[in-house]
C-alpha cells in the first residue's frame, strides 16, 4: 500500500462526485454533522449504531457487514471514499473494518471533513439513497487486528504504539479532554509501549503529514521497523489512525489494530501497567 | 457512574450547543469553554477548537456549535486555544483552575 491507492485528496473528491462506481460515505460518531451538510451524494455510518454490535461488546460481524453494506447500496466492485469529523479517526476505523472484510478498493479522503470545510468546498443536505446490493463479505482478516492476551505478550517483544495523548499515556487523564474525565479505568499505559500521539502524524489542517516526516516521526519514537507492530489507543479509532500511517501508507509489514485498546487492558486483572511518561519496563 | 446523556460513548464531541451535563462535577472537573467569534464579532460556528497542552503538544480538538461554542474538559494548568474556520484562525493561551474557564477566541483572516 502507498499514499497513492490508500489517498485521495479532497480536490480530487470533488470533482469525481457523482462519478458511477464510486461511493462517497460519511462517518462519524456524531452524525448530526452529515444530517447539517454533507460531502454531496456521500452516504452516512454511525460508528456506533452502524458498526458495533448492539449486544456484544465487539464490532459488526461478517454477516452483519454484508447487511450493512447492501442495505446501503454499496458492492463489493465500488470504490469507497471515505471520511468524517475527528481529523478521520472513524473514517480510518471504518477503512480499517473495510480491510478486515476484504473489501478491495477503498481509500481515505486527506483530512477529512475539516479539510473539506477550510477550504470552503460545497455541502449537500439532500438525503441519499442507493439501490441496495448483495454485498459479501470476507471472512476477517486477523492480520491486522490485536486481540488482548497477544497485546500482554507482546510487552517487550513488538512495538506497542500508545496513539493517546501525553497525559492519557501518563495516566494523569483517563480521556481525551473534550470528554469527561469520569468514565473510570485504570490510568496509564501499557509497559514498553512508545507514546506518540496519532496527532504527530497530522497536519493542523488534518491531512497527513509527508511519507518522510512521518517516518521520521516514529523512528525518533523508537518504533523498531525490524518487529511487528500493535497501536492501540482508548477504544481504537486514533489507533485506526496511525495503524493506517505505519500499514498503508508507509507500507509497514504485520501492523495490527488493538481495538480493545485501553477501555479493555485498563480494566483486565493482573496485567502490568506502567506509570508516568516514559515507556516503562517489560 | 451515569453518562451524560450528550456525549455518546466515543471520543468525538460531544453537543457542544448543550448546557454542561448534569453528571459534571464541578469541584473535580476543570471546563475551558468559550466562543468563537470573527473581526466583526459574529460567533463562528463550524470552526475546529485545538486544546494544545503546556508544551505545544495537541491534546484534543473540538467543532464549534452553530453558536460558536466550544467545550473542553482539561485539568488545572496552563493551555492554548486554537482555532481554525474558513473566516481564518486565532489562538489564544489560558490558565485554567478547577471548575469552569470562560474565554473568548477570536479568528481573522491570514
Amino acid at each position: 500500500m502507498s499514499r497513492d491507492t490508500a489517498l485521495v485528496s479532497a480536490d480530487w473528491a470533488e470533482k469525481n462526485l457523482g462519478t458511477p462506481g464510486i461511493v462517497f460515505v460519511e462517518v462519524d460518531e456524531d452524525t448530526t454533522a452529515y444530517d447539517g451538510g454533507h460531502i454531496p451524494g456521500a452516504i452516512k455510518l454511525d460508528w456506533k449504531t452502524d458498526l458495533q454490535d448492539p449486544v456484544r461488546r465487539d464490532f459488526v460481524n461478517q454477516e452483519q457487514f454484508s447487511k450493512l453494506l447492501s442495505e446501503r447500496g454499496i458492492g463489493n466492485d465500488d470504490t469507497v471514499i471515505l471520511y468524517g469529523g475527528n481529523n478521520n479517526w472513524f473514517a480510518a476505523y471504518a477503512y480499517w473494518y473495510f480491510k478486515l472484510y476484504g473489501h478491495e478498493q477503498v481509500k481515505l479522503i486527506d483530512g477529512g471533513r475539516k479539510k473539506w470545510e477550510l477550504d470552503a468546498r460545497p455541502y449537500s443536505k439532500d438525503a441519499v439513497q442507493r439501490p441496495a446490493t448483495q454485498y459479501q463479505a470476507k471472512a476477517p482478516d486477523l492480520s491486522i487486528r490485536a486481540f488482548r492476551d497477544e497485546v500482554v505478550e507482546a510487552i517487550g517483544v513488538k512495538n506497542l504504539v500508545d496513539v493517546r495523548s501525553p497525559d492519557e499515556f501518563a495516566g494523569r487523564l483517563l480521556a481525551p479532554a473534550h470528554l469527561p474525565q469520569e468514565q473510570s479505568q485504570r490510568g496509564g499505559h501499557i509497559p514498553t509501549a512508545i507514546s506518540v500521539p496519532w496527532s504527530k502524524a497530522a497536519n493542523e489542517d488534518g491531512t497527513f503529514k509527508s511519507d518522510e516526516d512521518l517516518a521520521k516521526v516514529y523512528g525518533d519514537a523508537g518504533l523498531d521497523g525490524s518487529k511487528d507492530t500493535i497501536a492501540y489507543c482508548r477504544i481504537g479509532e486514533r489507533s485506526s489512525h496511525t495503524w493506517f500511517v505505519l500499514k498503508e501508507l508507509l507500507g509497514q509489514e504485520n501492523v495490527k489494530n488493538y481495538d480493545g485498546s485501553w477501555t479493555e487492558y485498563g480494566s483486565l486483572i493482573g496485567v502490568p501497567i506502567a506509570l508516568g511518561d516514559e515507556p516503562g519496563k517489560a | 457512574m451515569t453518562t451524560p446523556s450528550n456525549i455518546a460513548d466515543g471520543c468525538a464531541a460531544p453537543d457542544q450547543s448543550a448546557p454542561l451535563p448534569a453528571g459534571v462535577d464541578l469541584q473535580k472537573e476543570t471546563v475551558i469553554t468559550g466562543i468563537v467569534k470573527n473581526a466583526e464579532g459574529e460567533a463562528v460556528g463550524g470552526a475546529y477548537v485545538r486544546l494544545l497542552d503546556a508544551t505545544g503538544e495537541f491534546t484534543a480538538e473540538v467543532v464549534t456549535s452553530p453558536e460558536g461554542v466550544f467545550r473542553f474538559f482539561a485539568a488545572p494548568g496552563s493551555w492554548t486555544l486554537r482555532a481554525l474556520s474558513r473566516h481564518g484562525n486565532g489562538d489564544l493561551t489560558v490558565d485554567a483552575n478547577r471548575g469552569v474557564n470562560e474565554v473568548g477566541l477570536s479568528v481573522v483572516a491570514a
